[in-house]
């Protein structure tokens, strides 16, 4: 049999296996300072190094951000957890063996809710567990390899989702979804360059041909460390599979094997690994160094009490409440320090569509600019909500509040105070506004003939001159008086 | 003067002045140097260190500060205690040269009590076996008789104890490896409730049965060294918030009322009956004195052994994973690949015994396996514990031998690792239940070779076997025999 490509249907079929570096200031089993970037093997000690004799002790913080995550995934939380020994042997694992989470993790069977076209979609949460990572092995050193083991027992927390995702858009949603997450809840600093999150999906299509169904064998894509990456192999996969299954019917889930593939950024293609041979022999057995955790009811429900408004439906929320885009809204709830500041400046200004102008318009080019986020900013929500409301009452122009938001970045004057000695308080003077509007019909001319010939450009007219005006007055002209006048004016030329 | 005084007199006498710190530990280097070329019980000896040590203890005491409970008393250490100062071989070749950058708990412990480490004990490797002939650099001779073994794997440790080289020693028990070479020895052995002491710094066989106990001339000197190293440490998470007792206090209480249990299981085939005559001696003097002797049953205990080598095993060979020659240890000189850098390096390290566990334990916990063999020894090890929670429901303590045999000749089981592993048939269950027990001497055989008698109590009361063993020891004199070349 043939079958030609545009004869048949393919429906992309993923999970996510994600590792989270936790944001805790020590390793999950030690006091090692968790660190990047430092002198190799200067952040160890007997325990992550795993000396004879030394032993390992829980860390409570990675815990409860372990549980809170958990919780934010929709999980059930287990009562009674307990932590395992994976065996392997590798360099970068001293013990040669990682404690992980076996058969009964931390939190499992959840759901976590992505924005999709037109709402939102489930992606089932099969578990959540806590694991060391190990450390890193350099292997560019010629003919030796060398160990760093810095990063050995940093904790790590494994979220696997059901293969729930179909397409690659999808797939990038919901690891930058999954990031937004885990910062908003702040269980992790979520920096992708520093290998905080590392996705790796496990990718196969269905085919429907003649008929009939065929699975191609699961690929799993290792360490894809930016969301680039994660879409970039996603489509990839999905495209060479369903190749290869055309040049090859038999290339199908259980006839042919399961592989590891890499991501070669450069070229944006896969790379194989490695066959992914009948289970690898772990030999799991529950860590007898370590007591198994017990979670207590009562401190369990005030975690879920603490739980915060997640960013999704929060963004939702922002949509209704507020007035503004999806796109808008994604933006204001980039992270939580950027929504929780907005909400007090809206709160401030008594004006929520005005202080979401000037975030996303003034703000967050400034936040931009300083890398940092828009809550980060060395302004207080309090002065942004006053200066959003001086906009709102028209104390200042729009434009007078982006010059003054310039300045608020250095000054801690208020606000007010600024607009006054920057000169840039709205004159709603009306003999002074007659004078500006006048010169503004001078000089234009052609625009004032357009607008009075032809009713069908008054509208644009209108807007470009009052834009005049409030060059010509050094954006301090009440653009509303402004409008009111050019209008009355054009009537009058008109009836004239 | 033949040796070194026992514990609580080394430290009355330096602790009174009478004595100094410097002449104790000068005394332990002194019997070492007389008696240890024929018993080779240590694998390293700090004089240096030690008298140094010494000294500062000498200058406290004169400066009027208190120098501790332990004030001048040399002790010796299983090497497979970890201390900064000396190599910490596990009488491995893999950790030949390893030098710890860390004191173990009960170092530390001991050390702010004013004793004194001097010295490092000889073992069976990694702790696995019961002779100490699987050292990997020497065997160790039994002070009673120098063709017997002392027993393991703290051979070492007793021989060291009992030949008054040194007043005590410690050493790890994971299936009875203090217990029984202190029965084999004539001292006293005690391995507490496991999570009594912090295994921080015990380099670990079976990390859920593993223990540190103190071997020692008496109850009493157990007792004083148990108060020093019990209690809780953050750094063990096993480790147990109980209250430490007084155990030096519960002592002199009487026993009459107690009760004391003996299980048919204890006493069946495979019992030398002169071990049997004297731990049934033991039995009547207890009576004598108010003790009511009833019996009880442990009907899971004939699975011990092979419950046993399963659990312990499996942890070992999990444990034991570490040494592979990349990170520190023996690491062969001319690897092809890394592959072959394991296996050499572990190849090369490994004695023939730890290598058989190792392979029992990755068997056990392989897939397909697991259920079958690991899953299978940790219900069979519940249904042991549950046996001792019933039997300490009707009595307080209970009495057995603690080996079937005496010391036996060099050589006789080392071929054989199916008879030495029921060398340790009587002790074994109270590692997989959590108990704690003591080995005490009992009496001889007919070839003047000590006999031990075994007291096991509940979770916690070590204060219960300490008082019964140091009652029986007030009324008898097997624990001051000395061995020939330590007779006064």
């Amino acid at each position: 049999m043939g079958h030609k490509a545009s004869d048949i249907e393919a429906r992309l079929i993923v999970g996510f296996e994600t590792h989270v570096q936790l944001a805790t200031n020590t390793k999950l089993f030690c006091g090692c300072a968790v660190a990047f970037g430092e002198t190799p093997n200067s952040r160890m000690c007997p325990v992550c190094l795993g000396l004879p004799g030394a032993l390992p002790v829980m860390n409570r913080r990675a815990f409860d951000f372990a549980v809170l995550t958990g919780l934010a995934l929709g999980c059930k939380i287990s009562v009674h957890t307990k932590w395992d020994r994976k065996s392997y042997y590798y360099p970068d694992l001293p013990k040669n063996y990682q404690i992980s989470q076996y058969d009964l993790p931390l939190a499992h069977d959840g759901a976590f809710e992505i924005p999709s076209e037109g709402g939102s979609k489930r992606v089932g949460i099969i578990r959540a567990h806590l694991e060391e990572d190990a450390g890193k092995n350099l292997h560019d050193q010629g003919d030796y390899s060398l160990v760093d083991l810095n990063r050995a027992g940093t904790p790590l927390l494994e979220i696997v989702t059901r293969p729930e995702i179909n397409s690659p858009d999808e797939a990038y949603v919901y690891c930058t979804e999954l990031q937004r997450l885990v910062t908003y809840l702040g269980v992790s600093h979520g920096v992708m360059q520093k290998g905080q999150m590392r996705f790796e999906p496990n990718i196969n299509v269905e085919i429907t041909a003649g008929g009939q169904t065929f699975r191609t064998p699961i690929s799993e894509v290792k360490n894809l460390n930016s969301f680039r990456s994660v879409r970039g192999a996603v489509e990839f996969e999905f495209r060479r599979q369903v190749q290869d299954w055309l040049a090859d019917h038999d290339y199908q889930f259980k006839k042919r094997p399961n592989e590891n593939r890499g991501w070669d950024d450069e070229r944006g293609v896969t790379v194989f690994q490695r066959e992914k041979e009948a289970a690898h022999d772990y030999r799991y057995f529950p860590d007898p160094d370590l007591v198994p955790v017990e979670v207590d009811t009562a401190w369990l429900n005030g975690v879920r009490e603490s739980l915060p408004e997640l960013p999704l439906a929060r963004r939702m929320r922002f949509e209704l409440q507020y007035g503004v885009t999806a796109d808008d809204a994604a933006t204001l709830v980039a992270d939580r320090e950027t929504a929780d500041c907005f909400e007090s400046a809206a709160e401030r200004a008594g004006a929520p569509q005005t202080t979401a102008k000037q975030f996303l318009n003034v703000w967050s080019r400034f936040a931009n600019d300083r890398g940092v986020s828009v809550g980060r900013l060395a302004v207080s929500a309090e002065r942004m909500g006053e200066l959003a409301a001086m906009v709102d009452q028209r104390v200042v122009s729009a434009t007078a509040a982006n010059q003054i938001a310039e300045r608020m970045m250095s000054s801690s004057d208020e606000p007010r105070q600024l607009a006054e000695s920057m000169g840039l308080v709205t004159v709603a003077d009306e003999g002074q506004l007659d004078s500006w509007v006048a010169g503004v019909f001078a000089g234009n001319e052609k625009a004032v003939k357009d607008a009075i010939a032809n009713p069908k450009k008054t509208q644009a007219a209108v807007g470009f001159l009052r834009g005049q005006v409030m060059k010509a007055s050094g954006g301090k002209a009440d653009p509303r008086l402004a409008g009111d006048k050019i209008e009355a004016r054009l009537a009058a030329m008109r009836a004239g | 003067m033949s040796g070194v005084l026992n514990v609580a007199e080394t430290a009355r006498t330096v602790r009174s002045r009478k004595c100094s710190a410097r002449q104790a530990v000068q005394s332990a280097i002194n019997a070492i140097r007389d008696r240890e070329g024929r018993l080779k019980t240590f694998i390293s000896v700090s004089p240096d260190a030690a008298l140094k040590r010494a000294d500062e203890i000498d200058a406290a005491i004169a400066h009027g500060r208190d120098p501790g409970p332990l004030a001048g008393v040399p002790v010796a250490l299983k090497d497979n205690i970890c201390n900064r100062h000396a190599a910490t071989t596990c009488a491995s070749n893999i950790l030949r040269d390893f030098v710890p950058p860390y004191d173990a708990h009960v170092v530390e412990r001991l050390t702010a009590a004013g004793a004194i480490i001097l010295a490092k004990t000889n073992m069976d490797e990694f702790a696995m076996g019961s002779s100490t002939e699987n050292s990997g650099f020497f065997k160790t001779r039994n002070p009673w008789n120098e063709n017997c073994v002392p027993g393991g794997s703290s051979g070492g440790s007793t021989a060291a104890v009992a030949a008054r080289m040194i007043p005590a020693a410690f050493g790890s028990d994971t299936g009875g490896s203090i217990r029984q070479p202190a029965a084999l020895c004539g001292v006293t052995g005690l391995k507490p409730t496991y999570g009594r002491v912090s295994r921080y710094g015990l380099v670990a066989f079976g990390s859920s049965l593993d223990q540190i106990g103190p071997i020692t001339v008496d109850a009493r000197d157990a007792a004083l060294l148990l108060a020093v190293i019990a209690g809780r440490d953050p750094r063990d998470s096993t480790s147990v918030a109980e209250p430490v007792p007084d155990y030096v206090a519960a002592l002199d209480k009487p026993i009459h009322g107690l009760k004391i249990g003996i299980a048919a299981e204890y006493f069946g085939q495979g019992l030398d009956p002169q071990v049997e005559t004297a731990v049934r001696a033991a039995l009547d003097l207890f009576r004598a004195r108010g003790a009511e002797v009833r019996e009880i049953t442990l009907p899971h205990m004939k699975y011990a052994v092979a419950c046993y080598y399963v659990v312990a095993t499996a942890e070992a060979s999990s444990n034991l994973a570490r040494y592979d020659g990349v990170h520190y240890g023996h690491r062969t000189p001319v690897p092809s690949d890394l592959i072959d850098l394991y296996a050499r390096s572990r190849h090369e390290g490994f004695g023939a015994e730890v290598k058989r566990r190792i392979m029992l334990g990755t068997y056990v916990l392989s897939s397909g396996y697991y259920d079958a063999y690991y899953l299978k020894a940790l219900k069979v090890r519940t249904l042991i514990r549950r046996d001792f929670e019933r039997a300490f429901e009707s009595v307080d303590v209970i009495a057995s031998p603690v080996t079937p045999t005496t010391a036996f000749p060099i050589g006789e089981k080392s071929d054989d690792p199916l008879a030495m592993y029921l060398a340790d048939i009587y002790t074994i269950s109270a590692n997989l239940a959590g108990v704690p027990a003591i080995s005490i001497p009992c009496g001889f055989d007919a070839k003047r070779l000590p006999i031990g008698l075994q007291l096991t109590g509940p979770w916690f009361r070590e204060d219960r076997i300490l008082n019964l063993a140091h009652q029986f020891q007030s009324a008898t004199d097997h624990h001051t025999h000395r061995p020939p070349l330590a007779a006064a």
